[in-house]
């Protein structure tokens, strides 16, 4: 019971970053009717928002320090942070130890940015094109993007740690019953677990409570018509680019403490937040949400050691298992919409 | 009136055998002049450097490449200083090249990945004409690399590769490894762990899922086993795998008071950071601190772990810290020329160039078989590990290992490992035949 609980938990985490993906995936192919294989990469430059902004915030001139020496026996140079000198050492100490959540401020602009100018001067283009030149096109833009992380940040992972108030576990079997040490659950996990909750939550309102949402889905429904109504639906269409890419960002920068970001981590996400759009029905995005935390767990249960030892080798194949056996029995996904993609 | 009689026919035949009867010797000369595969004829030698230029180990590349570029600076000195020939035991390189040629290079880019890594070395011999073929940052690749250099005919100095494999089942001729290996890594950290942990514990390990993951997951379980450890399980992760948390919360149920992570570069930061995000280092399991160790260790690595290091138990092939008179000279020479002191894999790749060049400078030929003969069971020092012997039996260095652990004070971005013990070299040696595999016949090529 405990290893089932322990496995729900784990997935949750994971199932969060998957369903925040492959509802801006959703949300642009529903939309712009684009298959945007990008969306990984908008989820790496998310993370390396936080990486940038901890850069920026710890960006220091060197005092000699004729104390201690360096590696070479000079004496050493040491690093003091420009936000020492402006806020004194105690502040400057819990704003650059705060740096992940302050990221999100800074990458809700820059995502919005990105997502714009990548809609406005590459993507718009391909709108009447074929899937398949679409899925070229956006596939050949995420190297391209990777390779420029890769070029300014190097291969290896960057380690952003997440506020000092969430190191640490908490010990979940505990307060349920069970032994100590049983189910024990990171604090940054949970608190990306509601993050992730809080904006899913604010997409579904936005789009449900609002007149721009209300249009959008009008849109997603019958572009025709709702440009026939005199609304320039190509406008909102892009402001959605913008609000998916910030949605992929934000999941980015608060993964960050999670794993160690690098220019791949974006790839790895993409290819199943794919099977996450595919297995919740192409277009719907309940589906897509619901998929990325059912996938999720699965994955998880599936790495269980007790399932590896019956089943050698599912914890690698386990995704792909569910989505063929949905695909065959329900071939418009979990929640998918009649007409999407069929024509 | 003399009539000749020779006809236009004629002519041309006897043409024909005369032009065949002196160039006959010609193709004997030009065969027995390349007695091996690109044999320098001219005023330069040309070596391979072949390293991850991209993909995931794509910084320890770099590095390697810096330390290739010191070293072929050192041998021609062209450098600020002599580096490590100033220390080391032979003194027969003089720094005007080797054999007076100058060296030159050529780089390729192995990505980190068996074919690609196969078909630069490939280019770099058959196009550039390189004699001699280094690097590498996988044992994969360096095992994949060695076995060509054998088929070619040139002699391959292995960089960055800790599988046993190497220098064992998958060992050849032409190929030669300074860098430790799995069985030393277990063989060292063994003592280390039963003195600072305890002999009653149980471990867990966590194992990449290739051939160098079996290989250490392998060698520390005997090894500490022997100690009076117990093995609780193994699990095999996925290369691909960037979450691990999914493998690491059963690890506490399991009963086990150690987490053994086999795992290196992207695998190890992430697996780490993983284990310490779930305060595992914080439990009390069995009435003991909970305790990880990493039994290869490198800095760049502890570097992407960041604080996680901190208190960790591994093994290193060098560390930058070291105070014998080689180490420094090089930490010196690199230090200067790049402005931070440079890694194992970047120590591995400067001696085994070294090592090569001091190779065909005694043995007063490139020729690979000669090559070969020199470096086998040869005895040196002044290179940073303490006295080493490059054992004829199976191409494998034998020295000092490193056991280290993460700082707990860390000084500056460098400063993240602390050096434990020595642990000296017959504690880790071990019979060439344990690991089965054929070194064959030295091959010349052509």
């Amino acid at each position: 019971m405990d290893a089932i609980i322990l496995q729900i938990l784990n997935g949750l985490d994971k199932g969060s970053a998957y369903a925040l993906i492959a509802l801006g995936l959703t949300l642009i192919f529903g939309t712009l009717g684009v298959v945007n294989f990008a969306h990984g990469a908008l989820f790496m430059i998310g993370a390396f928002c936080a990486v940038t902004l901890n850069r920026i915030l710890t960006l220091s001139h060197q005092v000699v320090d004729p104390t201690r020496t360096d590696f070479l026996g000079n004496p050493m140079k040491v690093d003091v942070p420009y936000v020492f000198d402006m806020f004194g050492e105690a502040a400057g100490q819990s704003i650059i130890d705060w740096s992940v959540p302050l990221a999100i401020l800074f990458a809700i602009p820059v995502m919005v940015l990105v997502g714009v100018i990548m809609e406005r001067g590459l993507i718009k283009f391909f709108y009447k094109r074929p899937h398949a030149d679409q899925i070229l096109v956006t596939f050949g833009l995420a190297i391209v993007l990777q390779e420029i992380i890769k070029y300014y940040y190097g291969a290896n992972p960057i380690p952003t740690p997440a506020p000092e108030a969430f190191k640490g576990s908490f010990d979940f079997g505990a307060m349920l019953g069970f032994d100590p040490n049983t189910i024990i659950y990171p604090y940054w996990r949970l608190v990306y677990f509601c993050f992730a909750a809080l904006i899913i939550g604010a997409v579904f309102v936005f789009l449900q409570f609002t007149t721009f949402g209300m249009v959008v889905r009008a849109g997603m429904a019958d572009r025709e018509t709702v440009g026939l109504l005199g609304i320039d639906i190509d406008k909102r269409f892009t402001i959605m680019f913008g609000l998916a890419a910030a949605v992929a960002g934000l999941a980015g920068v608060m993964y960050a403490p999670i794993n160690a970001p690098n220019y791949h981590m974006g790839m790895d996400f993409l290819v199943l937040s794919f099977v996450v759009v595919v297995v919740g029905g192409m277009g719907s995005l309940p589906g897509a949400v619901a998929a990325g935390f059912l996938l999720g767990i699965l994955e998880s249960f599936a790495s269980m050691r007790e399932v590896i030892a019956f089943i050698p080798g599912i914890n690698q194949v386990i995704i792909y298992l569910v989505a063929i056996i949905i695909l065959l029995t329900r071939p418009r996904g979990l929640m998918g919409r009649k007409g999407v993609m069929e024509d | 009136m003399t009539k000749t009689n020779m006809s236009r026919r004629g002519v041309l035949k006897s043409g024909a055998v005369a032009g065949a009867g002196l160039a006959v010797p010609t193709i004997f000369t030009a065969q027995s002049a390349a007695a091996y595969t690109n044999e320098p004829t001219g005023s330069s030698v040309t070596l391979g450097f072949n390293v991850p230029q991209t993909g995931p180990y794509a910084d320890e590349g770099a590095d390697e490449l810096r330390a290739y570029q010191l070293a072929v600076e050192h041998l021609n000195g062209t450098g600020a200083d002599n580096g490590m020939l100033e220390t080391f035991s032979s003194k027969a390189l003089q720094g005007n090249g080797i054999l007076g040629k100058k060296v030159e290079y050529v780089t390729g880019d192995t990505q980190t990945k068996s074919d690609a890594a196969r078909a630069s070395a490939r280019s770099m011999i058959e196009k550039d004409g390189a004699v001699m073929i280094t690097g590498g940052s996988s044992s994969g690749v360096a095992v994949a690399v060695q076995a060509l250099c054998q088929e070619a005919g040139v002699i391959f100095m292995a960089g960055l590769t800790h599988s046993n494999d190497t220098t064992g089942k998958d060992k050849k001729a032409n190929g030669f490894r300074h860098f430790f290996n799995s069985y030393m890594s277990g063989a060292a950290l063994a003592p280390i762990l039963a003195n600072n942990y305890g002999t009653d514990r149980k471990a867990y390990h966590l194992t990449a899922d290739y051939n160098w993951g079996y290989t250490t997951e392998e060698a520390v379980k005997t090894s500490t086993e022997a100690m009076g450890w117990e093995t609780v399980a193994a699990v095999r992760t996925p290369l691909t795998q960037t979450d691990f948390s999914s493998y690491i919360a059963p690890v506490l149920q399991s009963g086990a008071d150690v987490l053994v992570l086999n795992h290196y570069g992207g695998n190890m930061v992430n697996s780490l950071t993983n284990a310490v995000q779930f305060g595992l280092r914080d439990k009390l399991v069995n009435n003991k601190n909970f305790e990880i160790v990493v039994p290869l260790y490198s800095r760049l690595m502890a570097k992407g772990a960041g604080a996680n290091v901190k208190g960790i138990y591994g093994s290193t092939n060098w560390h930058w810290s070291l105070q014998d008179e080689g180490s420094q000279a090089f930490v010196r020479s690199f230090g200067t020329k790049y402005g931070f002191p440079p890694s194992q894999a970047a120590h591995t790749c400067y001696v085994q160039t070294l090592l090569y060049a001091d190779a065909v400078q005694r043995a007063g030929s490139f020729n690979p078989c000669a090559v070969a003969e020199a470096l086998e069971d040869f005895e040196f020092d002044g290179m940073g590990n303490g006295k080493t012997l490059y054992r004829g039996a199976d191409h494998q260095c034998f020295k000092d290992v490193l056991v280290v652990k993460g700082k707990e004070n860390p000084t500056s971005e460098f400063d993240l490992l602390e050096i434990v013990e020595v642990t000296p070299t017959a504690q880790v040696t071990y019979d060439a035949s344990i690991f089965g595999g054929e070194l064959g016949a030295c091959n010349p090529g052509t």
